[in-house]
């Protein structure tokens, strides 16, 4: 058999998707309980966090040879997420002096399996901020047009949370939100005594049963390694498992996807091809309608690689938009320790798996030196130890006196350091802001014309600077976190981060939350996507991941990616019902 | 979908039907066992680490020095273990292979500090008295205090104190000694009334009474 012939199964699909994360995951589930047949195409690996082949939940640091170090998982051994931003034989390029970093996850469900659950509905703000600032790009749809796909998700999903009436971040409907833990209480009272709000998270955890097929919280802090119970929202566990029960889906693994093929003549999309990552055989797919969600960043590379004589500069590109003003969220960072935690009190305060408080954007843009936003998500604790733990005491002890009130240098060996690693135990808290950065047209994405991948895709070449607006947000959040850990009576950890570092602002990609690479909008020569994120160009196809999204909010975007792709697929289904498509 | 799969796959295609002049020029991939992979690794991180376990990177005397300075950092004492009871001296031989980045600093800094006891003592680290090996760590343990020459020795000692501490708290006898009670199955009712009580906090009622 020869590796490179081309397989052509009989069969026509009315949907293929490209990828099984959020976006890909929400149409598979809304297309096949409506009763079309979908194949989903997922580059990875078959998951599921309840198989003992996969499981890493509940098991303990000596397991690992490494303790967890990330050495194979950027977020450590026990993380979830197969891939990261290195993948052996999946390079991708920087253009000189820009920088960007790339998160992929390849694997059943994608990135859902590792985040942080934080799900928050964009406020109606969220959608016009060139209107409000003079910069970036309004979205050609409003809060109330993903208001009742926001709901829909809110009972499928499952979300805790707690009304709070609160600007520019709707509510949703909450399952009840656990209680804060002892330093995000100290946290709380001491932000608010500073006039900065502290409320409960927003997390798709199940602190109460929602249905009969998944579990609810069992508090071990771990929703990072994918959990056994399908407490948490993965979209592996929560929309392709139940998609497939309905019989309408085929599932391929392991299917990375080369092009979208198009008739030449009609000019609509006839299905896919990709190469079977384990055989290397090219197989071509027909569907009557293609639906990608394979991220932002190959969504963009698979339009631009799906060139044709009709299509030259890639597919829904006449407007020479795809691959621009992708943007990630902006981050920094500080840690800090507090003294009055010292010597705790020991009990179970593993919680869910992250954070039980948060601090939404809370100031008025017009009254500071940057457009946009942030939030503020915050950590600390009796966490699980695992690899790093202990590490750099040297710059702590020193300031901090021994039981018998005596001080010693910073470092130090034997049973009073042994007994310090004990009374720091826990005292540590962090926190991180997660801003909205403005889409620029100078940050893009576009194939690299030398480099192919290891299955002879040509590749990405990222070219993305941070401009000054986020820089000036990074200080305003080096300045906040500061404030924060004095309220609460905080020594803040190492120097804090200045100019010279552009106030720890992380680089490009490192939040994993890009977006906004194939852009919705009115206008088709401004935008690759009408309103419901289908091609202007080509009427049978449609995106549905972050790649759609004219900007990211100061919110973390999966929720939007969910509501938005149930919006699409229920348009793509009453298209085919009118016969339009 | 890592590292070699693609030649294999490649070759595997292959089998059982007429081998192509091109398959040929492909050399057969060598005859190994078959690794049994562990719940919750990767292929690829299965193979890794068995390869890594298969390697020695200690010579027997770096390995003993590891062992007496994790047990000089962290020493038994009524509550616990000590550092090399608790399996400290493998898991840094373990890190030093998964990490090859300390490698030099590991190995180097060993060196530095046996040179450094042969000048002071006339023997290397291990082979000094107790109270030669106390000596000598005072003076690289305060990396704040440290006198000119011996600097990279404080160096060296922030290494070994870090990689000790991780290890050791990351052990059972660690974990237990912290007195870290999660990673099981509970339920999480808020902070204990006694340490709400101790902190001078208190949850708002709407916490308390929820749904009201």
């Amino acid at each position: 058999m020869d590796p490179f012939q081309i397989q052509k199964p009989p069969t026509q699909f009315d949907v293929a998707i490209v990828g099984s994360g959020a976006g890909g995951g929400m149409a598979a589930y809304t297309l096949a309980k409506a009763g079309a047949k979908v194949v989903l195409l997922e580059a990875g690996g078959y998951y599921d966090p309840a198989d003992p082949k996969y499981i890493t939940q509940l098991k303990w640091p000596w397991e690992s040879p490494r303790r967890g170090a990330g050495t194979t998982r950027a977020f450590g051994d026990f993380d979830a997420a197969w891939g990261g931003w290195d993948i052996e034989g999946e390079p991708y390029t920087t253009a000189k002096g820009t920088e960007f970093h790339w998160f992929r996850s390849r694997m059943l469900g994608g990135r859902t399996n590792h985040w942080g659950r934080i799900s928050l509905r964009f406020g109606p703000d969220d959608f016009r901020r060139r209107s409000m600032t003079g910069v970036g790009q309004d979205w050609p749809i409003g809060y109330d047009d993903l208001k009742p796909f926001y709901d829909r998700v809110d009972r499928l999903i499952g979300v805790f949370g707690s009304v709070e009436n609160f600007p520019n971040e709707p509510d949703g409907i909450f399952l009840p939100a656990p209680k804060p833990r002892l330093h995000e209480l100290m946290i709380r009272k001491g932000a608010r005594s500073i006039g900065i709000p502290v409320i409960p998270s927003r997390l798709s955890m199940l602190t109460k049963p929602i249905n009969d097929e998944r579990g609810s919280c069992f508090y071990c802090a771990q929703c990072g390694r994918g959990c056994q119970a399908y407490a948490d929202f993965s979209s592996s566990s929560v929309l392709v498992k139940p998609a497939m029960k309905t019989g309408n889906v085929t599932l391929i693994n392991g299917a990375m996807v080369r092009e979208v093929i198009t008739d030449p003549a009609t000019g609509l999309c006839t299905g896919v091809s990709y190469v079977d990552t384990q055989t290397l055989q090219e197989v071509t797919i027909k569907a009557k309608s293609v639906v990608l969600a394979a991220s932002a960043g190959e969504t963009a590379r698979l339009l631009l690689n799906s060139k044709s004589s009709r299509f030259p500069t890639g597919l829904a590109n006449s407007s020479g938009v795809v691959g621009k003003y992708i943007n990630d969220s902006t981050g920094a960072s500080r840690s800090a320790f507090v003294p009055a935690l010292m010597d705790r009190k020991r009990y179970n305060e593993d919680g869910v798996g992250g954070m039980h408080v948060f601090t939404p954007w809370w100031l008025d843009n017009k009254k500071l030196d940057f457009p946009r936003g942030y939030h503020i998500e915050y950590w600390g604790g009796m966490g699980m130890p695992a690899y790093g733990f202990g590490w750099g005491v040297e710059a702590l002890n020193g300031m901090i006196a021994a039981r018998d009130g005596s001080k010693k240098p910073g470092g130090g060996y034997g049973a009073g350091l042994k007994d310090d690693y004990r009374r720091f135990y826990g005292a540590y808290v962090g926190m991180a802001g997660r801003g909205e950065p403005v889409p620029l047209e100078s940050n893009y994405c576009e194939i690299d014309p030398n480099v192919v991948d290891k299955y002879g895709i040509p590749v990405l070449r990222f070219n993305y600077k941070w401009s000054d607006y986020e820089v000036k947000q990074a200080k305003h959040m080096q300045d906040t976190f500061e404030e924060i850990i004095h309220s609460m009576g905080g020594i803040a950890l190492g120097e804090k981060p200045g100019a010279e570092n552009s106030y720890g602002l992380e680089a490009p990609g490192k939040i994993i939350h890009e977006v906004g690479t194939s852009r919705m909008g009115n206008d088709p020569k401004t935008s690759a996507l009408n309103k419901f994120q289908q091609a202007h160009d080509v009427k049978n196809l449609f995106v549905v991941d972050a790649a759609a999204f004219p900007s990211q909010g100061d919110k973390n975007v999966t929720w939007t990616i969910l509501a938005s792709s149930m919006r699409t697929s229920e348009y793509l289904i009453d298209q085919v019902k009118k016969k339009n498509i | 979908m890592k590292r070699r799969d693609s030649l294999k796959a490649l070759s595997l295609t292959g089998f059982g039907l007429a081998v192509g002049p091109t398959e040929a020029a492909v050399p057969a991939p060598p005859d190994v066992k078959p690794l049994k992979i562990p719940g919750g690794r990767q292929k690829f991180e299965a193979e890794r680490d068995a390869k890594l376990m298969a390697e020695k990177f200690f010579t027997p005397h770096e390995l003993q020095t590891v062992t007496v300075l994790s047990d000089i950092i962290i020493p038994a004492d009524e509550r616990s273990g000590s550092a090399s009871q608790a399996g400290v001296p493998a898991f840094i031989e373990f890190m030093m292979k998964d990490q090859p980045r300390n490698q030099t600093p590991m190995r180097g800094g060993i060196r530095w500090l046996d040179n450094t006891c042969t000048k002071r003592y006339g023997k290397p680290f291990v082979q000094c008295t107790k109270a030669q090996q106390i000596d000598m760590v005072e003076q690289i343990a305060y990396p704040a205090l440290a006198k000119p020459d011996m600097t990279q020795g404080a160096s060296f000692f922030t290494l070994m104190r870090n990689l000790t501490a991780s290890g050791f708290f990351t052990s059972q006898i660690g974990i237990k000694d912290l007195g870290y009670v999660g990673n099981t199955p509970n339920q999480w009712n808020g902070v204990p009334d006694d340490v709400l009580k101790q902190y001078g906090l208190a949850y708002e009622e709407r916490e308390l009474n929820p749904g009201k």
